[in-house]
């Protein structure tokens, strides 16, 4: 290619491994993650009777059944999930981390955590978030169970070359909400398809600002503004958070890649398919107010009015969202009660998210109960010789092990139908977190407020005075 | 899967937006292994009531709905999770066709791996067909065109993915032509890269 080019573009012609007359391109996949859901593909590669095709590629985390509140799945269907993700991973030959490793926990959480995604790597998974991996500049997209099956037997996948968004975030998140606020907000912007069809750069000082675990946040959210995939160039900050870790490379093998990947960027003259831009000082915290995450607002603001939608279909939808989330128009935010809080999730589980919460909750007891979950075992481990677990039962909420847990109610931990749960997880539609259940979406501090006061509450006034 | 070119059944208006993967089949049911069949889990909390009883006004509930072989909903149809469980309750229930102004990317792919079209139609289109709807359609593949009862749209519909829902192809088959190449490029990719390999457990 010549030209000016984007990070995007180089990434995926550097995976391309042969383009059809369609246009249709076979892409070379470096890191392939299964986990229990993904029991349909092996199914479907035992009915052909093939073999994985490099089981060294293949990395297995058992995260959206495991039981979170004691060791004992909550079911035999459950505990079944779990062991046909072991058999398969015994038969298969592919590394596993199973529900009693010690680096077991979510997915997206584990991989970079492990350093098992890397930069310039190309990143699959049968999961939406799986965009998460993107904050690493690795391009990284959730894909379906056939296609699971097909990147299982053969370490590749066709894929279309989506159109290239660069979304600049400038100005500087609040201490608040952080990473989560610029998704929230540009998704209500956007809407939950504004980003279809299309591969999302970040960039701009408040994403080079962030954090790599708020990068992951921000990259996470990605799929819930419809972009298959978010990404974040190599910098300085990511390799010094990168090195060590126990799958990256070290000694010459690392000074080799890690000059490699800071050549992983967007030319300054490059030119993407659509570009928008974003002021973090608009990021007041956010939260959900309905049934898609486009249903975004301040906390400040109040609740919309289908009278003055507008079209009809736009006042339908408000309508049965206000509905179903047991809402009124024009009612205020801070209003709102809540039933229950919950932490985790892939998208706001790790240490600092964990520390967060932690820092709102100090000394302060909650009025509802709720659940913590980190993101994976080692944050448990980090979180608890910080002292944190002890700040989270001091305030009365429970203590739980890693996992997808309440985030998709898989493994049993769901709120209770017409609940309203202050979450910290991505996706607010009905039902997600169990049947009937009615979800906020919100950072891991905004949660902790809502625990506090028993409704959604502005974080900042509780932050004021404390070292965050 | 078997392919299809020409489809024609009933279709059934669903005039919701963002209808997401959550709502097309609940995650409770997806440990169920496939050949236990999907069509009872399709959009289930909609369909029923928090008591389990079935609730009579909805689309799918009504008379008409038996048999129906084509869905028309509004906008970001799909969106949400990779759930091909999705796409399974779809097909299990007898749907062919799904039509929409949009869809969630991982969902199409998902639908043409299991022979479900979907079939993007503008807005105005949209609108036309749910206001019709119920209605007996014509759905061509070849041709690109919906048809029936008055009405007439044209879809767009990438070639590959014709060539699947038409041959009942998922892209394994389309794969195996391509062996040597992928191999030389692992060769390659692994050469200049050895970082990316882990040793076998
Ligand atoms: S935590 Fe939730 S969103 Fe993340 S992988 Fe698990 S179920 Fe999916």
């Amino acid at each position: 290619m010549n030209g000016p080019l984007t990070l995007f573009d180089r990434l995926w012609s550097a995976h391309e491994i042969l383009r059809r007359d369609d246009g249709a391109s076979l892409l070379w996949v470096d890191r392939h993650y299964v986990h229990e859901g993904s029991h349909h593909a092996f199914a479907r590669l035992a009915a052909r009777g093939m073999a994985l095709a490099h089981p060294a590629l293949t990395v297995g985390v058992a995260d959206h059944y495991v039981p979170t509140r004691g060791r004992e799945a909550a079911d035999a269907d459950i505990a079944r999930m779990i062991r046909t993700l072991e058999d398969n991973a015994t038969a298969r030959g592919f590394r596993l981390f199973g529900q009693h490793d010690p680096r077991q926990g979510i997915v997206h959480v584990v991989g970079p955590e492990q350093g098992l995604t890397l930069p310039g790597m190309l990143v699959v998974c049968g999961d939406s978030h799986t965009a998460t991996h993107g904050a690493l500049g690795a391009y990284a997209f959730g894909i379906g169970a056939t296609e699971v099956a097909h990147v299982l037997a053969t370490q590749t996948i066709w894929q279309r070359k989506p159109r290239r968004m660069g979304l600049s975030v400038e100005g500087r998140t609040g201490p608040a909400g952080g990473a989560n606020d610029i998704p929230l907000n540009s998704i209500a912007r956007l809407g939950a398809d504004g980003g279809r069809g299309h591969a999302i750069e970040y960039a701009g000082a408040a994403v080079r600002a962030l954090s790599v675990e708020g990068r992951l946040t921000l990259c996470n959210l990605s799929i819930e503004g419809g972009a298959r995939s978010g990404l974040i160039a190599p910098d300085e900050t990511l390799l010094n958070w990168l090195r060590g870790r126990p799958f990256a490379p070290d000694g010459a093998a690392w000074d080799r890649a890690a000059a490699e990947w800071l050549t992983l960027a967007s030319d300054r003259d490059a030119a993407f398919d659509r570009e928008e831009g974003l002021d973090a000082a608009e990021s007041a915290p956010g939260v959900t107010w309905g049934t898609s995450p486009e249903d975004a607002l301040p906390i400040t603001g109040t609740l919309p009015d289908p009278e003055r939608a507008a079209t009809a279909s736009d006042a339908a939808r408000i309508r049965a969202a206000l509905d179903y989330m047991g809402l009124r128009a024009g009612q205020r935010l801070e209003d709102v009660a809540v039933d229950q809080i919950f932490i985790g999730s892939c998208t706001n589980a790790r240490i600092e998210d964990l520390r967060s919460a932690a820092a709102v909750l100090s000394g302060r007891r909650a009025r509802v109960p709720g659940l913590v979950s980190p993101g994976s075992a080692l944050v448990k481990a980090q979180a608890e010789q910080e002292g944190l677990d002890r700040i989270f039962v001091a305030a009365g909420l429970e203590w739980a092990g890693s996992g997808c847990s309440m985030c998709v109610g898989m493994n049993g931990d769901i709120v209770p139908p017409g609940n309203r749960c202050a979450s910290t997880t991505n996706r607010n539609f009905r039902g997600r977190q169990g049947p009937g259940s009615r979800t906020h979406l919100m950072s891991p501090a905004m949660a902790a407020a809502a625990a506090v006061t028993g409704r959604l509450a502005d974080v900042r006034p509780l932050l004021s005075g404390r070292d965050v | 899967m078997p392919g299809w070119t020409r489809h024609e059944g009933r279709a059934l208006p669903l005039p919701l937006e963002n209808v997401d993967t959550d709502q097309l089949i609940p995650a409770r049911f997806m440990s169920a292994p496939r050949s236990a069949g999907y069509g009872g889990f399709l959009l289930h909390d909609l369909r029923y009531d928090s008591e389990g009883a079935l609730r009579p006004d909805f689309p799918l509930n009504r008379p008409e709905a038996a048999g129906a072989s084509v869905l028309i909903a509004r906008r970001n149809f799909g969106g949400g999770s990779s759930r091909e469980a999705a796409v399974y309750a779809l097909v299990d229930a007898g749907f062919r066709a799904v039509i929409a102004p949009s869809f969630g990317d991982i969902f199409s792919s998902n639908a043409v791996n299991n022979g479900l079209l979907p079939a993007r139609l503008p807005a105005e289109a949209v609108e036309a067909l749910l206001e019709a709807a119920p209605l007996e359609l014509a759905v061509d593949l070849d041709a690109g065109t919906i048809t029936g009862e008055g009405q007439a749209h044209r879809f767009e519909l990438d070639p590959v993915w014709r060539l699947k829902l038409v041959n009942g192809w998922d892209d394994i088959d389309l794969t195996a032509a391509h062996d040597e190449a992928i191999s030389a490029f692992a060769t390659r990719r692994r050469a200049a890269r050895p970082w990316l390999w882990l040793a076998t457990p």
